[in-house]
């Protein structure tokens, strides 16, 4: 464990000069970016840019796609996270996921929250249960079903699931929460209840947001990464990509130029 | 070719067409499906009719005896030992294909590569294809003496040999319908537990599995009926024994092979012996329609769970 680099490294991901390959071809080119602590980083960009791959390579999902070649650094605290002290179950448990669509499993609300306190051995029954408040008040759901715990996920509706699939990413406590597209499959209502959840995870979690939506970047991000190709284009203050950018390109897209 | 006298074209022959096979085609296919149906309903209804005629002359008390002796000068009709030979034939067989079956398709939907699932699963099915005759012969000839040297007592005909060769032979219709079971829950779900840190076993066991559960159980279930049916494998390697026994080192005759020896042998027409097959037939058939209602119940009532 390098130890010292920890205390040195103000950045919670270090990404030094990444770049992936999907058999022949190159998705990430070179990417060298920095995300604090407690901020809420937008990735942004059109189809096919690389963004949700970027966010995948974070807490090595991008994995399970066998063809898939890295090159680089991504340090995580300090710590290479495809280095060998680095186990991608332990990573995974600091840096949680939600995902485009809801994937809530087919057991109950409860279930859902737990699943991953009770896989990492948490047994108790009291101690579960207040994970599980805890998490559905963190992810503004609580109200809407602590009378129906023990209902199946399924007869929720589809921002309540992407809600509980946030709180069920929360109970394992992590320090990080990923996010790609996690309002792609909403309607309006129910994007604004999770963009309003956006402004308290920052307390408590540092949040990558992958979205396709600008509008939504500008609203709730510190921070705001503009991918193009593979190519990490800008990275700036949110106020600054929107009101100011440096590149032409990044103009070009929120200006709507293309995309 | 101007665009007018393509429409021309089109229209002409759209009004010309001829819709005789539009309307002939769906009667034929009717027809064409009508026949499996009325094939069944035929089936049920002789069974039914001479399972009548047997249970007019044999009362039920003696059907549930275990005294089984239908040649003799007096004979009697228990059916018991039937029962008890199909039964622990099938436990026999269900305990070999379910753990191996479950494996096998874990094994080839949750860890082997793409390339490996490819060569793996066509062999496997192989073994689906083999008739059961052969089978029989590996059961008899190659699996019994096996045993006999772990088991002296064994005997020539047993229900263990055939038992563990019907598992076998069912381990392919188990992992390829519980493979497909486990590939149609979504990649999403699967990702949902390895983004919360599971590893590939605890996702397997904690998510994937649950989530097919119905799939699984009705592999099994119709696994179930399939060795509740098997005929070759038990005839040629349990032999014929009539004694009501839990022994599975012993030979003991199950439904289907009471049927095959009264078919083949020399019970005549019109016998009580004779109507018996009918009535262990319709017992039979009562059995693997069970099997199947329960299957289609299994898959259907958690069909919506996701």
């Amino acid at each position: 464990m390098r130890s010292t680099n920890e205390e040195q490294n103000k950045y919670v991901y270090d990404v030094r000069g990444l770049n992936l390959w999907y058999g022949d071809n190159q998705a990430l080119k070179d990417i060298t970016m920095g995300v604090e602590e407690n901020e809420i980083t937008a990735i942004i960009g059109p189809s096919g840019c690389g963004k949700s791959t970027f966010v995948k390579t974070l807490n090595r999902m991008i994995e399970s796609i066998p063809i898939v070649r890295t090159e680089g650094e991504i340090l995580y605290h300090g710590h290479d996270i495809f280095g060998s002290h680095m186990m991608v179950e332990e990573l995974r448990t600091r840096v949680g996921m939600v995902f485009q669509k809801p994937n809530p499993f087919p057991k109950s609300i409860f279930e859902n929250v737990v699943y991953g306190p009770k896989i990492h051995g948490v047994k108790d029954k009291k101690i579960l249960m207040e994970i599980a408040e805890q998490s559905l008040r963190g992810a503004a759901l609580w109200d809407e079903v602590k009378d129906r715990m023990s209902e199946n996920a399924y007869s929720l509706s589809g921002g309540q699931q992407q809600r509980l699939c946030i709180a069920r990413t929360m109970a394992v406590s992590p320090e990080v929460i990923l996010m790609d597209e996690p309002t792609s499959a909403l309607d309006p209502v129910a994007t604004m209840r999770i963009e309003e959840l956006m402004e308290d995870l920052k307390k408590e979690y540092t949040v990558i947001i992958v979205t396709h939506n600008m509008q939504q970047a500008a609203r709730i991000s510190d921070k705001t990464a503009f991918f193009l190709s593979g190519e990490l284009i800008e990275f700036d203050m949110t106020h600054k990509i929107f009101s100011n950018p440096q590149d032409k390109r990044t103009e070009d897209y929120i200006t709507g130029r293309f995309g | 070719m101007g665009k007018n006298s393509i429409r021309e074209i089109i229209q002409n022959n759209i009004r010309n067409k001829n819709h005789f096979s539009d309307k002939v085609m769906p009667k034929v296919f009717f027809v064409m499906a009508s026949i499996s149906v009325i094939t069944t309903f035929g089936i049920v209804y002789t069974l039914i009719f001479d399972s009548i005629k047997f249970f007019s002359q044999v009362p039920i008390r003696e059907v549930f005896s275990t005294n089984l002796n239908p040649l003799s000068r007096d004979p009697s009709f228990g059916f018991l030992p039937l029962l008890n030979g199909t039964l622990l034939t099938t436990i026999i067989a269900m305990i070999v294909a379910v753990p191996v079956g479950m494996a096998a398709a874990i094994y080839l939907s949750q860890f082997a590569s793409a390339k490996l699932r490819k060569v793996l699963k066509p062999i496997l099915e192989v073994l689906a294809g083999i008739p059961t005759i052969v089978y029989g012969f590996f059961a008899y000839s190659f699996v019994t003496p096996l045993l006999m040297n772990l088991i002296p007592s064994l005997g020539a005909k047993n229900a263990l040999s055939p038992g563990i060769v019907m598992g076998i032979m069912i381990i392919p219709m188990v992992a390829s319908l519980s493979e497909d079971a486990m590939n149609a829950v979504p990649t999403i779900m699967k990702d949902g537990a390895l983004g919360l840190g599971s590893t590939k076993l605890e996702t397997t066991l904690k998510v994937i599995i649950p989530a097919s559960i119905s799939g699984i159980v009705a592999s099994i279930v119709l696994g179930i009926s399939r060795a509740i049916g098997e005929t070759m494998i038990v005839t040629i390697a349990s032999g014929s024994s009539k004694n009501f026994t839990f022994d599975i080192t012993q030979s003991m005759q199950t439904m289907t092979a009471y049927i095959v020896e009264f078919t083949s042998g020399d019970a005549g027409s019109g016998t009580v012996g004779y109507y018996s097959l009918y009535a262990v037939g319709l017992i039979l058939f009562v059995f693997t329609l069970g099997m199947n209602l329960i299957a289609q119940y299994i898959s259907r009532k958690y069909r919506e769970e996701y």
